[in-house]
């Protein structure tokens, strides 16, 4: 990717090529710097650097009254991350699974997103959950899962899924100026991990210094004219693959949402009112969840905009299996999404 | 904690905190009264639960109130509170406006969370109030709260309350391991009402008394025994005084009593000593005492229950004659 005036959306000054682990870490380290009431607490947080490298070398300046591993008590740490955000810190606190949101859900969507409603606009909760989302190395039904569907669900927190190196940085340093509840699900094959396999844009030039991106702004990553696919997390990485491929054949426009809360339902309009066509692919579940909504989207406003039914991509309503092959052939990769697109591209 | 009992006038237990104590039981009970006459008034023909000025669930109180009376005594407005979905004697022994509170809980525009919340949600930034409808998920905010006073380098504490149902809870367990592990200034607070609901506490509770379970996490913990304001008086001083010191967190057990149902409707068919609650009710037992002690006497009873008369019928005047939220702003307060 190059980094254009349109992607530097509020950065000085020059770029360097990071991973996207540490491009996220960058951002936490300036707010960290920046502001005292921010501090970062989880599981293996500290001396490990977090699991998916989410706090690497944070501890080292911070220290560990600001970098603080946590008892495994999800619904503790969280809590406590809601009541210090209640007097007016800025939690950064890590759930290390998405999957792991049932032992701690009361906290989130219970007190998290809803005090600031009940207290009717009294009470702010200026806090990050971050949490690692997405299969694709074997991991299983509990350690696979995207989830960002079901946190979108529930009103009251604003859901962010980052696919790039520069846009870690930039969500995350938004998240942590905003003063709502955010969730930042950061999908494992982007992080850059040494130990997983990369994709070939999980290293990419970042702006350096204070850099913001804003949230609920989706972002046009490849332009084109004849399909529009609307995707999030890793799943940007396999679409780019196929219109890097099917260049020549179909121009196939890519939207990264960026975020599910808000959804920027202008981006999406305005690319299907162009194109007429529409692919959705989203790792998370296909039924009542990001796939549905986006098509929904459309159909709302104006059915007759679509040339052809809309195509979804999805985990079709199956637990993540372990066994690559039937992992594989749950995922959406890259051969769903082609035959998907050509589908779509060939009425 | 120790068992020698501290001396009541060094821990400000005097004629005139006595008296305090009496007033602050007297005026949740005769808000408490005044709320379940509003609630029942317009509920029927029958008793329909979404009828009326004041709708939905209503748990209360009563006979509960020596727990807030005797914990609360002991903070100042600086201090948090994450409170039931029984909340109403705590919000007003810490101190929580009453006709704002009254005003929440008739759904109104000028409540506590503009009528977004109702009477178990009730949220007070001005004395660090909150409570939750969530069995023991209040526990872990206070962790957060008591946190950022130690961060700001205060001494203010927070408080948590839960009930006896409540302490088979996961979120109690982690809330008092990470309390303890991080010397948290937080004290717990269980209000043992022999009930979870319907469930009598020896079908659901493997611990005769939950103190003991303050010990499995290397902190102090209390039971008090008898209902008893200044007995929990004396153990909050000693839990408030050791968690202001940074000494970390502590727990307190109150055998207390529920005179009324789990909520408004209730009909406690499973409940075989109900004919004898009334006749453990807090408030005229140390009423009692007090006279005997001479430290009450008519007049100044009658002054305390006509002073909180009044205060409750301001508050619930405001409540009644302030507007319902616009149907159009539904949706304010979603996001800052």
């Amino acid at each position: 990717m190059v980094v254009t005036e349109s992607t530097v959306e509020a950065g000085l000054g020059g770029t360097h090529r990071l991973t996207t682990a540490r491009a996220m870490v960058e951002a936490i380290e300036i707010e960290m710097r920046r502001d005292a009431s921010v501090f970062y607490l989880g599981e293996d947080v500290g001396a490990y650097g977090g699991i998916f490298g989410s706090t690497t070398g944070l501890l080292d300046e911070f220290g560990p009254e600001r970098v603080i591993d946590t008892p495994i008590s999800e619904t503790a740490f969280i809590g406590l991350a809601i009541g210090a955000a209640v007097e007016g810190m800025r939690p950064i606190a890590e759930l290390m699974f998405a999957d792991f949101m049932g032992v701690c859900l009361d906290q989130i969507y219970n007190h998290m997103a809803k005090i600031h409603y009940e207290s009717g606009g009294h009470v702010k909760v200026p806090m990050v959950l971050t949490t690692a989302v997405g299969g694709g190395y074997s991991d299983g039904a509990q350690h696979s899962q995207c989830l960002w569907g079901t946190f979108a669900h529930l009103p009251g927190m604003k859901v962010v899924v980052p696919s790039t190196p520069a846009d870690a940085k930039g969500l995350m340093a938004s998240a942590i100026q905003d003063d709502n509840p955010v969730i930042y699900m950061f999908h494992k094959g982007v992080m850059g991990l040494a130990w997983m396999a990369k994709n070939s844009r999980a290293i990419d030039l970042v702006p350096e210094g204070l850099y913001t991106v804003p949230i609920g702004k989706a972002k046009v990553i490849r332009q084109g004219s004849d399909v529009s696919v609307v995707t999030i997390g890793l799943s940007v990485h396999h679409v780019l693959d196929v219109a890097e491929n099917l260049a020549g054949n179909v121009d196939v426009e890519v939207i990264d949402l960026r975020s599910l809360v808000p959804l920027d339902r202008e981006a999406i309009l305005a690319s299907v009112s162009k194109t007429g066509r529409l692919v959705v692919v989203d790792e998370d579940y296909l039924s009542f969840g990001l796939s549905g909504e986006v098509s929904a989207t459309v159909t709302d406003v104006d059915p007759t905009m679509l040339k052809m039914p809309v195509k979804r991509v999805a985990n079709p309503d199956t637990p993540v299996p372990y066994s690559r092959p039937l992992e594989y052939a749950i995922l959406p990769r890259q051969d769903r999404i082609e035959a998907a697109i050509r589908e779509v591209a060939s009425a | 904690m120790t068992t020698t009992a501290p001396d009541r006038q060094q821990v400000g237990l005097d004629d005139e905190a006595r008296l305090g104590l009496y007033a602050t039981m007297v005026l949740a009970r005769r808000f408490e009264e005044a709320i379940l006459a509003e609630y029942h008034a317009d509920k029927g023909p029958g008793f329909d639960i979404g009828k009326g000025l004041v709708p939905g669930e209503m748990h209360l109180a009563a006979g509960q109130e020596p727990v807030a009376a005797g914990v609360c005594a002991h903070l100042r407005s600086d201090d948090a509170i994450t409170a039931t979905h029984r909340p109403h004697h705590f919000a007003i022994a810490h101190g929580v406006d009453l006709g704002r509170m009254a005003a929440e809980i008739f759904g109104r525009e000028t409540g506590l969370g503009h009528g977004r919340g109702g009477h178990m949600h009730l949220f007070d930034p001005e004395t660090h109030f909150s409570c939750s409808g969530i069995v023991t998920e209040g526990y872990p905010a206070a962790l957060g709260q008591a946190f950022a006073f130690v961060r700001h380098g205060t001494d203010r504490i927070a408080v948590a309350v839960t009930g006896d149902g409540g302490a088979n809870q996961g979120a109690f367990h982690e809330s008092l391991n990470l309390a303890a592990c991080w010397k948290l200034p937080v004290v717990f607070v269980i209000e043992d009402n022999d009930w979870a609901i319907s469930v009598p506490r020896s079908a659901s509770t493997a611990v005769s008394s939950n103190a003991t379970r303050a010990r499995a996490y290397d902190m102090p913990g209390v039971r008090v025994e008898d209902n008893d304001v200044e007995a929990v008086y004396l153990a909050a001083s000693e839990a408030v005084a050791r968690a202001r010191a940074g000494d970390g967190p502590s727990l307190i057990e109150v055998h207390t009593l529920r005179l009324w149902g789990h909520f408004e409707g209730d009909a406690q068919g499973y409940r075989p000593e109900l004919a004898e609650v009334v006749g453990h009710d807090p408030i005229p037992s140390y009423e009692t005492k007090l006279r005997s002690d001479g430290i009450l006497d008519d007049s100044r009873r009658d002054k305390i229950y006509q002073q909180a008369g009044e205060r409750i019928e301001q508050a619930i005047a405001f409540a009644k004659s302030s507007p319902l939220p616009d149907p159009s702003t539904a949706r304010s307060y979603i996001f800052a």
